[in-house]
């Protein structure tokens, strides 16, 4: 953009600032109205969160906050291994720690540049994925075993977002480029599931997945209802990735692969060296984004009966004695939301920059 | 042979046969084994118990209907809710969408700075965290005896909000809102379509006319059918022992859900159409300021209409995601289509033809939304270029 079309006076940060809040007296107006909203609102949150806020109970019982103004993190203190490990046993929680963190550090790990290939990408998340069952199922190395239906709260919710982007990145690649193929069948196949999976709320299709699959799979085949709910937000998460890739992989240039095929390379080779690599960088900031929202939508394997994060803040302030917390409790709970999907975005937004400084 | 193997048409086609072949044989093994476990467990399957009864009663129902109803109308009353919630949902969330995406392209810098914190906050919540928060505030409200009335007529409970309302049935209820639906459709389409845009302005001004005389005939018509006997038309609640009778009633779960979409939709249409409105070009703000249009003429007759063409098939996805959304209802109670068709199956045991039902409702539904926003689309997508 040009000063042309942009007449904003440049001549100094305070010039622009007075242009932008205080340009006309109704912007005056505004500009203090939302301040006055602003103070008002911040005032009221810092009195209830920190002012007036009950943060400890030495008995661990709620009557220090029912004569309080305030919030009433206490709550949070008497119930937070609940809400993070759910009714994992208590004395083994240190494991699911453990095993979380590693989660997390994988993560972390997985954002730095040093780990941008697909092979270390692989490792890195096969390793991470084993320490967890290691700690969080046990059974091996003399610790005892704990079954899927103990996890919960955040290590199960984790858990399951990364076993679902785990199985569904490679599957969404398949359908991707099943849904580009030459074979009219195989095309035909891919888009009749990808629109189908897309056309229905995810609810339902965990909803059948762990209800229908039981039916028409062989006993030996059925295993646990976790693994197959995995499997059902893994085709739905892959259906919704297939095409954020497709869109990568159009915005190609036909040249590319075309040039590819000139070089004599097979199929293979084209996709795996040329299209591939190029359809992800495209498409890096949606999938950064598919990647939040499939975060999120984690939260609805509490209907279908997991003790999820959710579920277990539900359980936190169930029972009588926190019940008026609830607003604590919710707030406590959107904050661990809020930091994953805040940081995610936030890379989403780094890589972007990154990739434009790139590629012009 | 080698060379048979080297041929693309060869290749490709037996490629495709054996494929097909896989697809079959993991299909028939799985009817086959549904087979199996259906006979060993002695059920019946079949769409005969869509007409036995249910015996369960559900919260909140714009139907007739109690313990004694059939299965089918289980469903159509799950069906009628959640097209209640999702409809709601979509218009709410479209509300606050605008204003906010109105908030974040003006001028000045402190509303672009609320917008822009609204979406960051409520865009990386989970809806379920924010249905259930809403739900847990509304159903903490006071009790019936004490009820908050900010005005007179309306109470605040935490049973639910109380207005006053017409005392008809919740079929003719339905019927009404079908009739304004239809004739919003029907004039949305005389507005738009090309078809009409070359007759006479009085012509169109007797078409609009017609169009909602008619559909305000057939409201009046549903509403005279299904008034209840021995009843004054407008009926206002009062306290009666523990609960309010009478008036109109919005339950807690669909108010804490409407908002939850309201809230969670609008943060996502915000941005759609503020991506929308960033795409007009300059010039064509500029010419229209030109040519004398005050500020909010430029904005009601030129921004907002090419931003709403330019993300309208954007648009139709979020609202297919919003309708999808309302399956959220069994996480506080509310006997929207998903709820139904769950409890259908505790208590009729009929899984596969019930998830079936399901799978068709939402299909039928979804495909619905889309095809008349795709008609819109086309309606309104510029000609010629």
């Amino acid at each position: 953009m040009t000063d042309m079309t942009h007449p904003i006076p440049r001549n100094s940060r305070l010039e622009q600032l007075r242009h932008r809040f205080l340009r006309t007296p109704l912007d005056i107006a505004v500009t203090a109205a939302s301040l006055l909203l602003a103070l008002f609102v911040g005032w009221k949150l810092l009195d209830w969160a920190v002012l007036s806020a009950v943060w400890t109970s030495p008995d661990g019982l709620s009557q220090p906050c029912r004569d309080a103004s305030g919030a009433c993190w206490a709550v949070i203190e008497a119930r937070w291994r609940l809400i993070l490990f759910g009714v994992f046993p208590y004395a083994e929680q240190w494991r699911a720690a453990v095993a979380t963190a590693a989660l997390i550090l994988a993560g972390g790990l997985s954002c730095l540049p040093l780990f941008w290939s697909v092979i270390r990408q692989a490792l890195l998340w096969i390793a991470a994925f084993a320490l967890f069952m290691v700690f969080m199922h046990g059974g091996v190395f003399g610790l005892s075993s704990v079954p899927p239906a103990q996890w919960g709260g955040l290590a199960l919710t984790l858990f399951f977002f990364v076993a679902v982007v785990i199985v569904g990145m490679p599957l969404s690649i398949c359908l991707a480029l099943m849904r580009r193929s030459d074979l009219p069948v195989i095309r035909g196949t891919a888009i009749i599931l990808i629109d189908g999976v897309r056309a229905l709320p995810l609810v339902t299709i965990l909803f059948t997945a762990a209800l229908i699959l039981p039916f028409v799979l062989p006993g030996w085949l059925q295993g646990d209802k976790i693994w197959r709910v995995i499997a059902g937000f893994a085709l739905f998460f892959a259906a919704y990735q297939a095409e954020v890739l497709r869109s990568g992989i159009q915005a190609l240039p036909r040249g590319q692969e075309e040039a590819a095929k000139a070089l004599g390379m097979g199929y293979f080779h084209r996709i795996t060296r040329v299209v591939l690599p190029q359809a992800f960088r495209n498409a890096l900031p949606p999938t950064i984004n598919q990647l939040v929202i499939t975060l999120m939508e984690t939260s609805l394997i509490v209907i279908i009966g997991f003790f999820d994060l959710m579920a277990s803040g539900n359980a936190a302030y169930g029972t009588g004695e926190w019940s008026f917390a609830y607003v604590e409790v919710y707030a406590f709970i959107a904050l661990i939301y809020g930091v994953f999907v805040f940081s995610l975005s936030r890379y989403g937004r780094y890589l972007e920059r990154r990739l434009r400084v790139g590629s012009s | 042979m080698p060379s048979l193997l080297r041929n693309r048409k060869f290749r490709s086609a037996t490629l495709q046969v054996l494929f097909v072949l896989a697809v079959m044989v993991i299909l028939v093994s799985a009817v086959t084994t549904a087979q199996d476990t259906i006979a060993t467990n002695g059920m019946r399957s079949g769409f005969g118990f869509l007409d036995r009864t249910t015996g369960v009663n559900i919260g909140f129902s714009v139907l007739q209907y109690d313990a004694n109803s059939t299965y089918r109308q289980l469903i159509l009353v799950g069906l009628v809710n959640t097209a209640i919630l999702g409809i709601l949902g979509i218009i709410l969330a479209h509300i606050v969408g605008l204003v906010v995406a109105a908030m974040a392209i003006s001028r000045n810098g402190s509303l672009n700075l609320v917008a822009q914190g609204y979406v960051e906050l409520f865009r990386s919540i989970p809806l379920i965290l924010q249905a259930l928060f809403w739900y847990a505030l509304v159903t903490h409200l006071p009790a019936p005896r004490n009820a908050h009335e900010p005005l007179p007529g309306l109470f605040l409970t935490g049973r639910g909000i109380f207005m006053p309302g017409l005392s008809v049935t919740g079929e003719a209820v339905a019927l009404v809102l079908g009739c304004l639906l239809l004739g919003a459709i029907a004039f949305a389409w005389f507005m738009i379509d090309h078809r009409f845009r070359r007759i006479s302005d009085s012509r169109r001004r007797t078409g609009r006319l017609v169009i909602i005389g008619l559909t305000l005939l057939a409201c009046a018509l549903a509403l005279n059918a299904g008034r209840v006997p021995d009843m004054p038309l407008i009926s206002v609640p009062e306290l009666r022992g523990l609960n309010f009778r009478g008036g109109f009633a919005l339950p807690p779960e669909l108010t804490a859900l409407a908002i939850a979409i309201a809230i969670y939709g609008g943060a996502y249409v915000s941005e759609i159409l503020r991506a929308g409105f960033q795409a007009v070009p300059r010039g064509q703000l500029e010419a229209a300021a030109a040519l004398g249009l005050r500020p909010l003429h430029v904005f009601t007759r030129v921004h907002l209409p090419m931003a709403f063409r330019a993300v309208l098939p954007t648009l139709t996805n979020q609202c297919v995601w919003m309708f999808k959304a309302t399956t959220l209802g069994i996480a506080v109670g509310y006997s929207d289509l998903f709820y139904v068709i769950s409890i259908s199956i505790t208590q009729s045991g009929q899984t596969l033809e019930l998830i079936g039902i399901l799978m068709l409702g939402f299909l039928v539904m979804n495909n619905m939304i889309s095809f008349l926003l795709n008609r819109l689309n086309k309606a309104i997508a510029l000609k010629g270029t």
